[in-house]
């Protein structure tokens, strides 16, 4: 298998009217964390969404491992299986407990005995640092906790790209930090993973590289240092400037 | 009370409690009924194809509820002899208002379906379930749950329609009931009363076992937010 | 004869019936309103002995079918010695039922206006009852109109339960064509068009009147 995880080749689609991604490329290597960066309303999530077909293109390719996901022939199931994705507000089976959040995907797609997906589900619970909350329902487990279990759902499935959709967005500032450990140590770790994130700082420790999207497009991609020191283009250093303004850069 | 209402009393309640029987069977009946046809019917009308559901669900979901239940009664007895197949009272009787409850129903179950976020669906998704298992494991078990309180106040407005059933010659209560006024004259403020004190019982044991239903089911932690306000509305 | 021809013939007779159908509703659902307000008055803001009166009340009508309802008034006064009226049976039954319900759509609209409402008023040196009368009572009847226009639309419907105490409403005259003319089927189907037509009608009427009196801010979350 090559180094290259997902590509992705002139991705565009709209909504009523209103283009929201108008042909965006790129591609993330195995073991990279590449973070998107944004102002909102700008077709983040929805570039997400689009690379596991959530909300199918409505032009362009992506390619998962060499095969081309698009290519109406596949088993999208198949294909979602083995992309994790993130939601800003976690979106956790709410009637199910932390652990069977953990085991469904385990259980129901991929056909595991109960046993072993059980095992499994507390490994991954365990990374999260989660494990004593396996019992637990969604409803009774802080933000952070909730976002936790939803990475080790996506983790559960072994999956070759996790997606991140404002991982953190939707959190108590004083609960970010322990998600954003989490994502850190899976970055150290070599998981693939694409991020859509306001985090600067995340941003500018973990990721191999950041794109600035802006409008439906990619102004800009380079590694942090060349984007925060030595941006290209004047759009992507006045956003830097005013969301390190906003946000801070606490995770330095 | 005379003693001789009260021997009255005692020699009717073995065929009150036939007509008891009878009331609860149709009660099952118009339940089962509904919530066979009731659930298809609210899914098909969240997730299904658009045109089907303006055209087919919500006029049979419209005219199910609009027309009263003892004309629909009528129109099933006496509508299956015109065409031929002739049903019994107790048959037409589950049809119509099982068809009835199933457009209640329904609308309970899509108001329940669409109180769950979209996230759940599309988080359910994105671990790879096909659109069918993420119904079948993430939004029906949820759905369910949510449908309880609201699926309470269908049970008592059934179990209180199945009396009209009378009206095409079902033995229910309230026929047995009549019977007795029949034999015995003048008794009918006394009959009617006891039948009155069933119904009252059958109403009150199901809520409490709905109740303890919801209570051993309900989610911890969720349900405060989500569940629907318990409807006070008749239908 | 054909259905069209069928349905074009029984329609005086059955619209005759339909004015009675639509009576007793007007009637039933006046006595109900009276009757639900001061038990829901009792309910929210009576002593303790009233509030169980009251709370009995609604819950033994509610716990019982209209039918048994109406069967008691109408063949059962008789055997204390009071005769009723089919007409009479049918709108004192209904409106006592509907009572009941209404009662619980008042009490859910007047614990629906804000606590601080009753508390402003007693400020500005209200009675109690005048603070109910010209502050909570007009806020909670905006509250309620949903419920209520549901409350009369199924009035309508159960309206047809009066034909079982022999009122001559809309279900007994089409009983009455079609004991002589045995089209049974086809008379109901003009009868069931005919409430089919009323209960749209209303709900399209009800739904313009609860758009042009609603308060904004004053809408009672979906029921």
């Amino acid at each position: 298998m090559s180094g290259i995880v997902l590509k992705a080749e002139n991705i565009h689609k709209s909504y009523g009217g209103l283009s929201v991604l108008r042909g965006i490329s790129f591609e993330v290597k195995r073991g990279e964390t590449k973070v998107i960066i944004g102002p909102s309303g700008t077709g983040k999530s929805t570039l997400l969404r689009c690379i596991n077909q959530l909300s199918p293109p409505d032009k362009g390719r992506v390619w998962l491992d060499g095969v081309e996901i698009t290519d109406p022939k596949v088993d999208i199931n198949k294909v979602r299986s083995s992309i994790g994705m993130v939601f800003q507000d976690f979106n956790l089976f709410a009637h199910l407990p932390v652990l069977d959040n953990v085991r469904i995907g385990l259980t129901k797609v991929k056909g595991m005995e109960k046993k072993e997906a059980t095992d499994l589900a507390m490994e991954e619970l365990q990374r999260v640092g989660l494990r004593d909350k396996a019992s637990s329902y969604p409803a009774e487990l802080s933000g952070g906790q909730q976002q936790r279990v939803s990475i080790a759902r996506a983790l559960a499935m072994n999956p070759k790209l996790i997606l991140f959709d404002e991982p953190t967005s939707a959190l108590d500032p004083e609960l970010i930090g322990e998600v954003l450990n989490v994502m850190i140590n899976l970055a150290k770790e070599g998981m693939t993973m694409l991020v859509v994130s306001h985090e600067m700082g995340f941003a500018r420790s973990v990721a191999n590289e950041i794109i600035f999207m802006e409008h439906g497009v990619i102004v800009e991609e380079g590694p942090p240092q060349q984007l925060f020191s030595n941006p290209k283009h004047k759009r992507t250093g006045e956003f830097l400037h005013k969301i390190t303004e906003l946000y801070g850069e606490s995770e330095k | 009370m005379p003693i001789d209402k009260l021997i009255l009393i005692w020699q009717s309640f073995p065929s009150l409690l036939k007509g008891t029987l009878v009331t609860i069977e149709l009660t099952a009946g118009f339940l089962s009924l509904g919530l066979i046809l009731g659930i298809p019917l609210a899914f098909g009308e969240v997730y299904g194809n658009k045109f089907v559901s303006a055209m087919i669900i919500s006029p049979f979901v419209k005219i199910f509820r609009a027309i009263p239940a003892l004309v629909l009664l009528f129109l099933f007895f006496f509508g299956s002899a015109s065409f031929g197949f002739e049903l019994s009272a107790f048959t037409a009787a589950i049809l119509a208002i099982g068809f009835r409850s199933s457009a209640y129903q329904s609308q309970i179950f899509r108001g329940a379906i669409q109180s769950i976020g979209v996230g759940q669906m599309m988080a359910a998704r994105s671990i790879g379930m096909s659109k069918l298992k993420a119904v079948q494991h993430i939004i029906l078990p949820q759905a369910l749950r949510l449908s309880i309180p609201p699926w309470t106040n269908e049970y008592a407005g059934v179990l209180k329609d199945s009396s009209l059933a009378y009206a095409v010659g079902v033995t229910e209560l309230m026929r047995q009931g009549r019977y007795i006024v029949a034999r015995t004259f003048g008794n009918a403020l006394l009959v009617y009363f006891v039948c009155a004190v069933i119904y009252f019982i059958l109403v009150y044991s199901g809520n409490k076992f709905l109740g303890f239903l919801e209570e051993k089911y309900k989610i911890p932690g969720y349900e405060i937010k989500k569940r629907p306000r318990k409807s006070l509305e008749r239908i | 004869m054909n259905f069209f021809e069928l349905a074009w013939n029984i329609l005086p007779a059955l619209l005759k019936g339909t004015v009675v159908t639509l009576e007793i509703t007007g009637v039933s659902i006046s006595i109900g309103f009276i009757l639900g307000i001061l038990l829901a008055l009792g309910r929210v803001y009576g002593n303790k002995f009233i509030y169980l009166l009251t709370t009995t009340y609604v819950e033994i009508i509610r716990g019982t079918p209209l039918l048994t309802q109406l069967f008691l008034l109408y063949f059962g006064l008789p055997s204390i010695g009071v005769m009723l009226s089919p007409l009479l049976a049918a709108v004192i039954g209904m409106g006592l039922n509907s009572g009941a319900y209404q009662a619980e759509y008042f009490r859910g609209a007047i614990q629906a206006v804000k606590s601080g409402q009753m508390i402003a008023a007693r400020s500005v040196g209200m009675s109690k009852f005048k603070a109910v009368r010209y502050i909570i009572l007009p806020q909670m009847l905006r509250i309620v109109i949903p419920s209520w226009s549901n409350e009369l639309i199924y009035l309508v419907k159960y309206s047809s339960l009066a034909y079982m105490i022999q009122a001559p409403e809309l279900m007994a005259e089409g009983r009455l064509i079609a004991s002589r003319n045995f089209r049974t089927f086809e008379v109901f189907l003009v009868v069931a068009f005919i409430y089919l037509v009323i209960v749209l009608i209303l709900s399209k009427v009800l739904d313009i009147l609860e758009k042009q009196i609603r308060i904004p801010g004053l809408e009672m979350q979906a029921v």
